[in-house]
């Protein structure tokens, strides 16, 4: 098992770093240039300093090298040195966003607690309604629960996020007024009545995300249970006298839990990226907001290292899940 | 078993040979769902090719002074804020994202499958393609989807003109990140393919790998291929639709049902009609073809069709 993981994370690094190679080489063809939106006033003698103050000057593979040690040492150390207090920051140049000409990582600090809190509140309760659903609906097969739980499920995977969201808004808080429609990030909780107000702002991006998460994941769970029902090993336990809830709770769950866990697993960080389509909707300021925002200025950067991040995420929880699958299922053995 | 014991009845016996492709219709009836999804799919593809046929008003037909109407008998479901007549958007729009989800399937599945039949028949390539595969499925699709279409949006607008350069930008786009599934689905049925003895027959008496390919391997990963067809389908259009509510999609003039939602998100306290429906069509385009996926899948697993 050990050395699987390793022969998996040796792979790993090298995709990651494939993937950025990328993205970067992609970017570098890309016609926007740092210094175009500055006003034609400026000589083209300035204009050419300003494009080697940020780093334009030399060859493609030095700059991508350049930014794959900002990237992977600079930027993790003043992140941490900011989130410590330590005094670890190296000195030295740090990648700038275009935009605004600040550390990339000191705005991805900003950025990512809000994308947590939405996208991680949506997915562990996405998973809380689709456990008990696909577990019902494979027990009671056929059933009108299961009928309506299939259909609904389709339903949740078919609809698009970004028109589920629209319509949330349309009800909840045109309609009915009883949330926000904006997102407000600079909102600080302090007593009850600012916790009321942060739960009811993070109530409907959290709903669209777990509607869509909890069709999909209910979908594999009824299908897993089902797969497992008509095992031999079922009919040994109720041959046994166990009860119904100990057969199907204890034995049929947890062995229908394996595949399921990794496809939650895998989950993880396609849900990162869908809810680039969820913040813009609720005007999230996240991670993915920031993405789009990078894109539409041309703030190269910013973007290589949002996508750098989401790689990373991809791969490594693909590793997480192939390797969570062997340690859960001990028939399966990687040689 | 119990089928052995009946008396054969001649005539049964005897009856004429059936195209295989009738069994898998009968199975396909059988499914509800899918019945009714290929109902609403037909009348989706009927409303945006025939519709601006009986309901021929130019969809970027300007009239500021009818602007921000309700339904009339003359704007059946209203105007926008330019006084373009919505009915006669959709009807356009749903050509482009139809169009988009078809052609983006079909360039995601002959990539898909080429790619999966090669890395299973040809020892050699298996390797190097399943790693590429990987890779591509490691990619942060949608980020990398919105960098793609920023980046060279401009450029091929300028060098095909603005809808057919964004047109085909944006099918590529999305077949080029959508391809993994067929191919890893195709490779595993043609490692399995490739052992029968049909496939050693035929290359015991000579024929080309290419004539194997497509005569006796090629016909028999068909059941797969299609599915994943549909839903290649479905995704696609939720993909365009997402990209242009994002703002990276189709240019301003060329309405697409993602297009109309993202222009109505804006007006969607005061006209929410704007708004829902370019996204109930959508949505009911989408349903209906996993719908359609669904029953294709029972239909086309001979384990299930017959029972």
């Amino acid at each position: 098992m050990l050395s699987y993981t390793l022969r998996r994370l040796a792979f790993a690094i090298p995709t990651v770093l494939v993937i950025s190679l990328i993205v970067f080489l992609m970017l570098d063809m890309a016609p926007g240039d740092p210094t175009g939106s500055l006003p034609l006033t400026i000589p083209l003698e300035v204009r050419e300093q300003i494009r080697q103050s940020l780093g334009l000057g030399d060859p493609v593979m030095v700059r991508y090298f350049k930014w794959l040690y900002m990237m992977c040492f600079v930027e993790p150390l003043h992140i941490l040195a900011g989130l410590t207090g330590w005094d670890i920051a190296p000195e030295g140049p740090r990648i700038l966003s275009w935009q605004t000409r600040s550390p990339v990582g000191d705005i991805l600090v900003q950025r990512v607690p809000q994308t947590l809190w939405v996208v991680g509140l949506g997915y562990l309760f996405g998973i809380l309604i689709a456990l008990p659903i696909g577990v019902i609906s494979a027990y009671r097969q056929y059933s009108w629960f299961d009928q309506a739980g299939t259909f609904v499920s389709m339903i949740g995977f078919s609809v698009p996020t970004f028109f589920t969201g629209v319509v949330f808004i349309l009800i909840f808080s045109v309609w009915l007024g009883w949330f926000p429609s904006m997102y407000d990030t600079t909102h600080v909780v302090r007593d009850w009545n600012s916790f009321v107000f942060q739960a009811k702002q993070i109530a409907m991006p959290v709903a669209v995300l777990a509607l869509f998460n909890a069709s999909q994941i209910s979908r594999f769970m009824r299908a897993s249970m089902l797969d497992n029902l008509n095992q031999d090993y079922v009919r040994t336990a109720r041959a046994k006298g166990l009860g119904e809830k100990t057969v199907v709770l204890v034995h049929v769950l947890r062995n229908s839990m394996i595949p399921v866990v990794t496809v939650i697993a895998i989950g993880i960080p396609t849900v990162f990226t869908g809810a680039i389509i969820t913040e813009q909707i609720f005007r999230v300021n996240g991670l993915g907001d920031a993405l789009i925002r990078a894109i539409y200025v041309s703030d190269w950067p910013m973007v290589q290292t949002i996508t750098f991040i989401f790689a990373i995420l991809i791969v490594l929880f693909n590793l997480i899940a192939d390797v969570l699958y062997g340690i859960l299922d001990p028939r399966i053995r990687y040689d | 078993m119990t089928d052995a014991a009946k008396p054969l009845n001649p005539d049964e016996a005897f009856r004429p040979p059936r195209n295989q492709w009738w069994d898998v219709w009968d199975q396909f009836k059988t499914h509800r769902g899918a019945l009714a999804g290929l109902a609403v799919f037909v009348s989706i593809i009927l409303f945006v090719l025939v519709g601006p046929m009986i309901w021929q008003v130019d969809p970027g037909q300007l009239n500021i002074r009818m602007r921000n109407q309700g339904p009339s008998w003359d704007y059946p479901l209203g105007t926008d804020q330019l006084g373009r007549d919505l009915l006669a958007r959709l009807m356009y729009g749903g050509r482009i994202s139809v169009a988009v989800g078809l052609v983006a399937m079909f360039l995601g599945l002959v990539i898909g499958t080429l790619i999966g039949v090669l890395a299973g028949y040809f020892k050699l390539l298996d390797s190097p393609l399943m790693r590429l595969t990987d890779l591509f499925l490691a990619l942060p699709l949608l980020p990398l989807l919105l960098i793609l279409v920023a980046l060279f949006r401009d450029t091929l607008a300028r060098t095909f003109g603005e809808s057919i350069g964004v047109f085909f930008l944006i099918c590529f786009a999305i077949a080029i990140t959508s391809w993994m599934q067929t191919a890893r689905i195709v490779r595993g049925d043609v490692l399995a393919l490739k052992e029968r003895e049909y496939v050693l027959a035929a290359r015991s008496i000579g024929t080309p790998s290419l004539r194997i390919n497509t005569r006796h391997v090629l016909p028999n990963v068909l059941s797969p291929i299609m599915v994943s067809a549909t839903l290649g389908i479905a995704s696609a259009i939720i993909t365009e639709s997402a990209l242009s509510f994002l703002g990276l999609g189709f240019p301003p003039d060329f309405p697409t049902w993602g297009r109309i939602l993202y222009e109505g998100r804006d007006w969607i306290e005061q006209y929410p009609a704007r708004v829902v429906w370019p996204g109930l069509l959508i949505s009911l385009t989408v349903l209906s073809v996993n719908y359609i996926g669904d029953g294709l899948r029972d239909a086309l697993d001979p384990r299930i069709r017959g029972r």
